[in-house]
């Protein structure tokens, strides 16, 4: 009875769900692919994305040049495998000694900084750790000798690489119960530092972010340790035949030229700066070492991709 | 290509390596996904038979929120286990956030409606005479849903492995309430997941194949566990 009432009803469905069927493949991607003219695929860290820059930034390059920019977001460590694979044109990272072993490795045909922001150590209000107000090294190694909890990203994003290389700078990190390795993205890490009470290392752009959903407060006095560079690399168009190197170079281009410099100075959330622009000063005097790889053969390959974007 | 044959030797290096790192998320995955199964089962099962035995007001009403439940996204039970065990949450002050019990529950609440539907399901569909026998032969409530239960098998053996097969490999819960921390609520599939986030590809191959290889043996493991007498 059950059986004959149910088998009735999927008859009146089916045909439903097969125009559903039909159309809904249709809807999901009209259009989307239609501008073949070029389709830009950059690799970035979350970070830029979350924070909402590069939709101030792409909309116009998009328009200048009439192509769509698909933006993969990342860890810096999985944004540099991805251009190791050919599998992005362009990355946007922060972590410069990985950059510079993929700019010597050959994986990237040109490299520029473009802006810049800062880290932060949070902690409880509370401090259990008496760290407030000291430098970041300093702010370590209490959190360290009072064996208090500290959130480490585990996940070899830029943020992470930076928390190794500043436990190195005081001499290691000891072992202590209290250290978690999330393996999660800022964000998320930041919510359980939250939760939990516990120490972060956080860029300042998602702390800003997520200032009104947590309690934490940050600790350690600004620093040139502190300091977060953002470079662009193009990806070495050898890695893959279908590597966009023209437009790759185009955005980077774009990236560093006043205007998207200026928007990048001029981009608030929540009321304050997140990025400072790297380029606007030094405008006309670009640093060549900035712009290329070290070996003098990834400088000529730079030349040549600079020659096919001159010549088209 | 070549990254999944990396993956498989990968995989090959890190079980026969006995790595700590993977074997611990592997334990973890087990026992987790196995008790939050077990949980569901029992409360399901139970849930389920009674559905299709009793009737009461709003039971169809019931059975249609169990049966969509099997299609709620673990992203929103990791968000609502988060919501509830949150520091600001209702249950904040049991602590359960960020350990594996957290998961537990909210690996439970997946595997619940599953179990609870397919119960209901076969229970249901279950020849009348079966009932009406039993009855007519003395059987008290106790022996005749035991009856039912021995009849259904086949159909709850099912409902468990695929609870088990949602649960072992799902990724939203463990994320949003385990927070995927090392040596502590890091589970195969929280590990792969982090694997691929940080570029490693080939390692997160490998773990999800380890994850595909025990999912497979447990599987096996649970259906001959629970086969029926004739399998036998």
């Amino acid at each position: 009875m059950t059986i004959k009432l149910l088998s009735c009803r999927f008859r009146t469905l089916l045909p439903l769900l097969l125009v559903a069927a039909a159309i809904l493949p249709t809807a999901g991607c009209g259009g989307s692919d239609s501008s073949a003219s070029g389709v830009l695929r950059l690799a970035t860290t979350t970070s830029t994305r979350d924070s909402g820059l590069l939709d101030q930034l792409l909309p116009d390059f998009e328009k200048q040049h009439g192509c769509r920019v698909d933006v993969v977001a990342k860890g810096t460590g999985a944004a540099l495998k991805l251009g190791e694979g050919g599998d992005a044109d362009v990355l946007i990272v922060h972590a410069r000694e990985a950059e510079n072993a993929f700019m010597d490795a050959g994986h990237g045909v040109r490299h520029a900084e473009f802006m810049t922001n800062y880290f932060t150590i949070l902690g409880p209000a509370a401090d259990p750790a008496v760290a407030k107000g000291q430098p970041p090294a300093e702010v370590l190694k209490r959190i360290a000798a009072a064996k208090v909890k500290f959130l480490s990203r585990g996940d070899d994003s830029g943020t992470h690489k930076r928390e190794l290389s500043l436990w190195k700078a005081v001499g290691g990190r000891p072992e202590w119960d209290g250290y978690l390795e999330t393996g999660q993205g800022m964000g998320r890490t930041l919510t359980m530092a939250d939760e939990m009470q516990g120490y972060v290392i956080t860029d300042v752009g998602t702390y800003l972010k997520f200032q009104d959903k947590i309690d934490l407060v940050p600790l350690a006095t600004a620093s040139d340790d502190l300091r977060n560079p953002y470079a662009a690399i193009v990806v070495n168009p050898n890695k893959h035949e279908r590597i966009n190197s023209k437009l790759a170079g185009l955005l980077v281009d774009y990236l560093i030229s006043d205007t998207a410099q200026k928007k990048i100075g001029e981009y608030r959330a929540a009321g304050e700066r997140l990025f400072l622009p790297t380029r606007l000063l030094v405008e006309g005097r670009a640093k060549p070492q900035d712009e290329a790889g070290p070996s003098s053969q990834q400088k000529v390959t730079q030349q040549q991709a600079t020659q096919q974007e001159n010549s088209e | 290509m070549q990254m999944l044959i990396d993956g498989l030797t990968e995989a090959l290096r890190l079980i026969a390596g006995f790595d700590p790192l993977v074997m611990g998320a592997a334990w973890r995955s087990l026992w987790i996904s196995t008790l939050a199964v077990l949980l569901g089962t029992v409360v399901g099962v139970a849930i389920g038979s009674g559905l299709a035995r009793c009737r009461f007001f709003g039971r169809s009403l019931l059975v249609l929120l169990f049966r969509a439940g099997m299609a709620v996204p673990t992203v929103l039970i990791g968000l609502t286990c988060f919501a509830l065990f949150s520091r600001r949450g209702p249950l904040g002050g049991m602590e359960l956030l960020y350990t594996p019990w957290a998961i537990v529950v909210g690996q439970f609440l997946l595997a619940l409606p599953i179990v609870v539907s397919w119960t209901h399901g076969a229970v249901s569909n279950l020849d009348t005479r079966v009932a009406e026998t039993a009855q007519t032969l003395g059987a008290g409530w106790l022996r005749r849903w035991r009856t039912y239960l021995s009849e259904t098998r086949m159909a709850i053996t099912l409902a468990v492995l695929t609870a088990f097969a949602r649960c072992f490999t799902e990724l939203g819960i463990a994320m949003m309430v385990g927070g995927n921390i090392q040596y502590r609520t890091r589970t195969l599939a929280t590990a792969t997941a982090l694997e691929t986030a940080r570029g490693e590809f080939a390692r997160g191959v490998a773990m999800s194949l380890l994850l595909l290889l025990m999912a497979m043996i447990l599987t096996v493991a649970i259906a001959w566990l629970m086969r029926t007498e004739d399998e036998r």
